[in-house]
């Protein structure tokens, strides 16, 4: 993988230097046997998300320090392990704070370690302080509930992630993310009237935020394929939005 | 010290078949099923009802399961037992002082405390087998002699030998049991002694010390010496583990984390000094403290790796946090003042490993991101409690949420539980029936080898009652192509000295393939299944539906149109806990929505989301 990132290009040179940056660094992270300790500051290290969603995300990852919004929605659960999988493969530890009925063994499925996943399912009202200590130790904190953290709260915790080097992902709406992905034309694949059974489910994978065109991206894959992780679509559309490719040609 | 002249009176208490009663209380093995520990292809030890059917030690693995087919075999591991056997001297420390771990199984303790004070060495035997029976469920049996040797002996034959009886009582006993020990090995002088005639305990000790010392050596003089009731060392105590304790008066008393962290910092520095002086350091430590109202906290934090100075500094910290913390919220804000401030710090190694085990991996495996991941975990455990931080270990069972175990951070992932079936997913097993749609070549369940062949990991009663022959009777050459052969190859004999093979993962037929629901919650919610006409859909049978899925109301919320849907696939399982038999059914809605419906209980529940 990781070549054909090039083929949702984004146009503007500043967002092609982030992306080769963050290509470059994930080169380095993968070819590098000990990971450097992270530098408490967002310097455009990337963790490293599985190919078919890399080509949606500005930095062609997950960029430390960042904060990711992932709406309640359909399919919002499968992206969460589908973001976290391949870092998690690489050796990044993940939390997910105050989401009791985790389906693990999809999380397992969809490649994230669980033995480096840690769960908080009850933080009780302790939340922004176990959140806190965890983006200091953690590279991803998924929290969920925070829609009843107030305005304040919430700056400090994305300041934080971002002084630390953690991703800092909301499971809920998060006014202020850097990125927001949500799924839609959710489709369930290999389902008949009475016979067959659940196998992949294509989705449309919308991401808006910084360092994407302001009306977002958008790209379909399998979340999850077939065996579980998350797989290109069998026909990929075209991942940038028409109007870029406009600016492109003019 | 002096060496005595004669031997000190000995209290020897031995668990019978310790490594068995270790690794099978580790397996959760039953007590009344066959066990043994093997190792190298060799029976170590076994169980009684082991013994029973003909198991001995040294017999070869296959023919102990030949004369016991439900045997347990189970793996040594010298760790374990010496853990699991903590609980069995911290039992009899309770009664008596000074005891002696000879080996995991094995204690011994000077004879006179105990003996004075319960008024008699029956009376001293019997109390401490009650003892520890009672904190422990060990069964154990006690020896008293002269001397260490005779009293393992007696112990072994549960007597105790009057005292000055003891070489009488040695004399008669073969010279093979100064062969016991299993970190001596002294096979070739008990093979040379009974080449020459010395067959027993009594004949080796008439002869004279100074021609045994010419002729057979330094440890045949050790020997020698126990064989004629003498002792080679008195017994040494065993060091109290609260020697390594530290603890601070905080005078006054502390009622700030920060003050009370201030304090931490030199009662660790200090404890580390004292580990360090003895080559050892903390893998358990105990936090105590005593508040000026009397109060008395305490919590263990268990740690995968060694402690530090600094983790441990940042351990009491956390914890004094959140015992400060929580008194403030508790409301207890009044009493602070006067009652709520530590008086007393202590910090207790509760489990030490020798020093040269805090060793870093070389290529980053228990790395800085790794230790910083952990802080970070124990940080939140200080602030909620050690059970509120978990992570997931993968287990065998049919349905998403009995595959998963949350093991509490710091704890031991390995549970013991073989690991679930790591098959490729499309091998993985579906649901009897589910698949019209598949492929033809892709078609494989378990009964593939042979409808009668019952897959390995099926409960005996289960395979009985389905009328199907259990794997394991199979010859081995027809076992071997059962379930899974694609999956096991037929292992190659493995040589002596490596441990003993695992079973192989159980298969779990009938468990869901892939892809699994991406929420499970924690307690089934009540969902309703409609016809399209409304009426509610029921099952007939097991495996059949009384009407077609039209909608679902999860929880009472607003029908959902039921695009797709599979099923019913029966589950029988567990029905010896009095679970009632169940069927699961996926449904797809036309809101891009999937859920994992299971029928029990006569109504739908929502068992997963796949979301």
């Amino acid at each position: 993988m990781g070549v054909r990132v090039v083929a949702g290009l984004p146009a503007d040179p500043a967002g092609r230097l982030e992306l080769a940056r963050g290509l470059l660094r994930r080169m380095e992270d993968r070819s590098a046997a000990v990971r450097a300790a992270p530098v408490p500051e967002a310097d455009g290290r990337v963790l490293p998300v599985a190919e078919p969603l890399a080509r949606l995300l500005p930095a062609g990852g997950l960029r430390r320090g960042s904060t990711v919004a992932l709406p309640p929605g359909p399919a919002a659960t499968s992206l969460l392990f589908a973001l976290i999988a391949e870092a998690s493969a690489g050796g990044a530890w993940a939390a997910v704070v105050g989401r009791p009925g985790l389906g693990l063994v999809a999380a397992a499925e969809a490649g994230v370690r669980l033995e480096r996943l840690a769960l908080v399912p009850e933080p009780g009202p302790d939340l922004v302080a176990v959140v806190v200590a965890l983006l200091d130790g953690m590279d991803v904190v998924a929290v969920a509930g925070a829609e009843r953290v107030r305005a304040a709260e919430r700056q400090r915790l994305a300041a934080r992630a971002r002084q630390r080097g953690a991703v800092l992902v909301a499971l809920g709406s998060w006014p202020g993310a850097d990125l927001e992905l949500a799924c839609t034309d959710v489709g369930w694949h290999g389902l008949g009237t009475g016979a067959g059974r659940l196998r992949e489910r294509r989705v449309g994978v919308r991401v808006r935020g910084r360092g994407t065109a302001a009306a977002g991206r958008s790209g379909a894959v399998l979340l999850p394929g077939p065996d579980g992780a998350v797989a290109p679509a069998p026909r990929g559309p075209a991942v940038a939005p028409l109007r870029e490719v406009e600016r492109v040609a003019g | 010290m002096s060496r005595p002249a004669t031997p000190t009176r000995v209290l020897a208490l031995w668990s019978p078949d310790w490594p068995v009663t270790a690794a099978a209380m580790a397996a959760r093995v039953p007590t009344h099923r066959p066990a043994a520990v093997v190792v190298a292809n060799r029976v170590l030890a076994c169980s009684a009802v082991a013994r029973a059917h003909g198991v001995r030690r040294g017999l070869r693995r296959r023919e102990a399961q030949a004369r016991c087919p439900d045997l347990a075999v189970l793996a040594p591991d010298p760790d374990r037992d010496a853990r699991a056997f903590e609980p069995v001297v911290a039992a009899v420390e309770e009664l008596a002082p000074g005891v002696e771990v000879v080996r995991p199984g094995l204690v011994a303790l000077p004879a006179r405390g105990p003996v004075s004070w319960f008024g008699g060495e029956l009376e001293a035997a019997e109390a401490l087998v009650d003892q520890v029976a009672a904190r422990t469920g060990v069964e154990c049996q006690v020896g008293v002699a002269d001397g260490l040797f005779a009293a393992v002996l007696a112990a072994r034959r549960a007597l105790i030998v009057a005292p000055g009886d003891t070489p009488a009582f040695l004399a008669p006993l073969g010279v093979e049991e100064l062969d016991r020990e299993p970190d001596v090995d002294r096979s070739e002088l008990v093979g040379l002694l009974r080449r020459l005639g010395l067959r027993s305990l009594g004949a080796f000790a008439a002869l004279d010390p100074e021609d045994v010392a010419s002729r057979f050596g330094a440890d045949a003089v050790l020997c020698h010496r126990l064989a004629r009731g003498l002792d080679p060392r008195p017994p040494v105590r065993r060091t109290p583990p609260e020697e390594l304790a530290v603890e601070v008066e905080l005078d006054p008393p502390v009622d700030r984390v920060d003050a009370a962290a201030f304090a931490a910092r030199g009662l660790a520095e200090r404890l580390h000094r004292t580990l360090a002086s003895h080559g050892l350091s903390c893998t358990r430590l105990g936090v105590a403290a005593r508040t000026v109202g009397g109060e008395e906290l305490h919590r263990i934090w268990r740690c995968a790796e060694p402690l530090t100075p600094a983790g441990t500094v940042d351990r009491v910290r956390w914890q004094l946090d959140a015992w400060l913390t929580r008194r403030r919220r508790a409301g207890d804000l009044p009493d602070e003042a006067e009652g709520g401030a530590v008086a007393l710090l202590r910090l207790v190694p509760e489990e030490t490993v020798t020093a040269g085990a805090l060793q870093l991996g070389l290529w980053g495996d228990v790395g800085e991101a790794d230790e910083r991941a952990g802080r970070a975990l124990v940080r939140v455990q200080a602030l909620l409690g050690p059970e509120s931080v978990v992570t997931a270990v993968l287990v065998g069972g049919r349905d998403p949420d009995e595959q998963v175990r949350f093991v509490p951070w710091g704890d031991d992932r390995d549970l013991g539980l073989p690991a679930p079936a790591a098959e490729p997913p499309e091998r993985r097993l579906r649901p009897a029936g589910s698949d019209a749609s598949a492929p033809a070549g892709e078609e494989r369940t378990w009964a593939s080898s042979g409808p009668d062949v019952a897959p390995a990991g099926w409960p005996e009663d289960v395979v009985r009652s389905t009328g199907r022959v259990s794997a394991a009777d199979l010859p081995e050459a027809e076992r071997m192509r059962t379930t899974n052969r694609r999956r096991r190859v037929p292992a190659p004999r493995r040589p002596a000295g490596r441990p003993v093979p695992r079973d192989p993962p159980p298969s779990w037929p009938g468990r869901l393939p892939a892809p699994s629901p991406a929420t499970v919650p924690p307690r089934p919610i009540p969902a309703e299944l409609t016809a399209a006409d409304g009426s509610p859909v029921r099952l007939r049978a097991p495996d059949l539906l009384l009407g077609l899925p039209g909608f679902v109301a999860v929880d009472g919320g607003a029908p959902r149109r039921v695009q797709g849907w599979a099923g019913p696939w029966p589950v029988q399982q567990r029905w010896w806990e009095g679970r009632s038999e169940a069927s699961r059914l996926q449904v797809a809605l036309d809101d891009g929505g999937a859920l994992l419906l299971v029928f029990r209980d006569d109504r739908w529940w929502v068992a997963g989301e796949y979301d």
